[in-house]
Formats: C-alpha cells, structure tokens, sequence
C-alpha cells in the first residue's frame, strides 16, 4: 500500500527520542519499549506543552515522529507534560 | 497523492457519524469482541460509565481506518469523540479516567434511571 521510497526499518527507541528532540528542543524524552520491538512508550516534557491541550500536546510530539507514526510504529503509548 | 480530503464522502460520513452521537469510539474490533488492547481499554472505560456510546469497527472498512486518522489529524486508533469534539487516545481517555474529567464531560450524557 505504501509506495513512497523510505525505508520501512522500524525505527530504534533513541531514534524516536532525537526526532522529539530535534522538533521539540527542551523536551526531555523517556523513550522505551513495552511489547516487542514496535510498541514504544513514551514520556515527554517540554515548557513547550505549557497552557495546550492534552491532544494538542501529543499532536506536537505524533508531527515531530512524522511518518514513523503513520507507518512503522504499530503502537505508541505516549504521556506528556509541561514541566512542574 | 490526492488532497481532496474537504469533499470526500468518507470524510462526510465520519463527520455525520460524529455529529449524530454524543460519543462516538472509533476502534479496532467491537466492544464485546476488541481487536487491540488499546481499543479494549478505551471500551472498557466506557463500558463503566454506564453512558450509550456508539462503536465503530474501523477494520471492516479500511477507508474509515485510514479516513479517520485525518479527520481528527490524529494517527492512532482508538479515538473518542464526546459531543462532536475528538477528546483523545488511548493514551488521554486512561488519563481522564483516573483524574475525573471523563466523567466530569460524560456525567451530563447518563440516562437517569426510572425504577
């Protein structure tokens, strides 16, 4: 179904992690796996998230992910959170 | 590479579909038969609430599966719409749960009880 060139690896825990950082530059990013090798979780911070909407915030981090979350990553469970 | 998505009619009918219930979980299997843990536990959720909601089994029409993830620019499924309005995840429906904001938006939507 996918047609587009990309390669269609599954991207690594810290791969993930650097995206979010590199869109989202304060962001402090827990990143692990919870079942198998794509079924990440996810714990991100940022002042960034500061006065969003929970789905607002996860939007940033899903548009930082690009098409890894379209395509390769079969789950995600992500928390975020503007920093205390 | 089409991004006609404004006069779709899938577009449309998810968009009647959300408008025609007060909530509205779009997810992989049924309630009683789930196909995914995460649509498992958003029905789960619900299923407590003692509120109606309609189910939508997205794997019987891949058109509303992959429809879906634009019409609320979200990428995930399950996805729950209370009241016209995508309130979120998986991920955010759990979190509302253990903090009480779902029932704070569902508590409106109960059936009273005549016994």
């Amino acid at each position: 179904m996918n047609h587009d060139s990309s390669d269609n690896t599954i991207p690594k825990p810290e791969q993930l992690a650097e995206l979010v950082r590199r869109h989202i530059p304060d962001a402090q990013v827990e990143v692990g796996l919870f079942s198998g090798d794509d079924h990440f979780e996810m714990r991100v911070t940022s002042a960034a998230f500061e006065g969003k909407s929970r789905v607002a915030q996860h939007k940033m981090v899903y548009a930082a992910l690009g098409d890894h979350m379209r395509q390769r990553v079969h789950a995600l469970a992500l928390t975020t959170s503007a920093p205390q | 590479m089409t991004d006609s998505t404004q006069l779709d009619p899938i577009q449309q009918g998810i968009d009647n579909l959300v408008k025609a219930n007060d909530v509205v979980l779009f997810m992989k299997g049924t309630p009683e038969f789930p196909q995914c843990g995460f649509s498992q536990r958003v029905a789960t959720i619900l299923s407590h609430t003692s509120v109606p909601y309609a189910a939508v089994n997205v794997l019987l029409d891949s058109a509303v599966r992959e429809g879906i993830k634009t019409y609320a620019d979200w990428p995930t499924i399950p996805q729950l719409y209370i009241k016209g309005e995508f309130i979120g995840g998986c991920d955010i429906i759990s979190e509302m749960a253990t903090n009480g904001e779902l029932e704070t938006l569902l508590a409106p939507l109960r059936p009273t009880q005549e016994s």
